[in-house]
């Protein structure tokens, strides 16, 4: 079975593996990789566990002076499955989806959706308040903000007359 | 695969990867994944960032049209980095006639929906008892 894979228009850089897709994706996939790892301003160099089997979750980053908002698309997973830490500056999202057990009955016509496992680091550019970063997972993202450190927060220079 | 999975991939229809014509906003085309049990189908598709408000389903027709539209409230701050598409979703299948389209049902969670799209009762297989003359 052929099938049409969505494709992301903005830029060349989803990466994501996916069972049953057509031939040639693998290929397309690597291409994409690699596209992303010279494109990439953030250091994401951690592509899923398993390179052409796993699943690249998007993230998006959104930094104010005073936190980064990190937001990673996991649709369908369970809360216990999301595992997020922090390792210096390295915030690192990993965990797996599964796939539900009762679909097994049924017959399969069409698979496009991911499973198993995945991983996504990222290494925030300032220092950042371990102890006080906060996750919260909605309607299938998952949102995590870190706070800057003190040293880290631009500050205010009054200038002298 | 047998005929009726032949027939029934082939009644899906896949819709254009994006779309315009909602404002500024596009379409993309979320992963589904379709199965068959003995009462009908199973459809799930990811629609990470959509909520039970945002989701539209219409039946007209043959034709089940979903579109989920994505909460638009955005972290504070600048986005530095960003791979999500910034669109919203839009699916188009095509049913089968043994699609008893007054009986769907929908369930949406953690951006996943599921749709049942239980046969009609003429359509289901049914066992003819042999009597003995």
């Amino acid at each position: 079975m052929k099938l049409l894979r969505r494709e992301r228009q903005d830029r060349g850089a989803l990466t994501s593996g996916q069972s049953g897709s057509a031939p040639g994706s693998e290929l397309n996939h690597l291409r994409r990789e690699i596209d992303r790892l010279f494109e990439e301003p953030f250091g994401f160099l951690a592509p899923s566990t398993s390179f052409f089997e796993g699943w690249t979750p998007a993230v998006d980053i959104y930094e104010d002076k005073d936190k980064y908002t990190v937001k990673a698309e996991l649709p369908g997973m369970k809360k216990e499955d999301i595992d997020v830490s922090l390792d210096g500056n390295t915030l690192t999202i990993s965990g797996e989806r599964k796939e539900e057990q009762e679909k097994k009955e049924g017959e399969g016509y069409r698979s496009e959706r991911f499973f198993g496992r995945f991983q996504r680091s990222a290494t925030l550019p300032a220092t950042v308040q371990a102890n006080k970063i906060e996750a919260a997972y909605k309607d299938g993202v998952l949102t995590i903000v870190v706070p800057k450190s003190e040293e880290a927060k631009p500050k205010q220079i009054q200038v002298k007359s | 695969m047998n005929a009726t999975a032949q027939a029934q991939s082939q009644n899906t229809t896949h819709q254009a990867q994006t779309h315009h014509g909602n404002g500024e906003r596009g379409f993309v085309t979320p992963p589904a994944n379709i199965s068959a049990t003995d009462n009908g189908y199973v459809v799930e598709i990811d629609m990470p960032g959509v909520d039970k408000e945002g989701l539209e389903i219409t039946v007209e027709g043959n034709e089940l049209t979903i579109i989920g539209r994505r909460k638009t409230d955005l972290p504070e701050g600048e986005a530095c980095y960003c791979e999500s598409p910034q669109a919203d979703y839009r699916r188009v299948f095509e049913l089968g006639p043994e699609v008893d389209t007054s009986r769907i049902s929908a369930e949406m969670n953690q951006g996943v929906l599921k749709l049942q799209l239980p046969k009609s009762e003429k359509a289901k297989p049914k066992h003819i008892e042999v009597k003995v003359a």
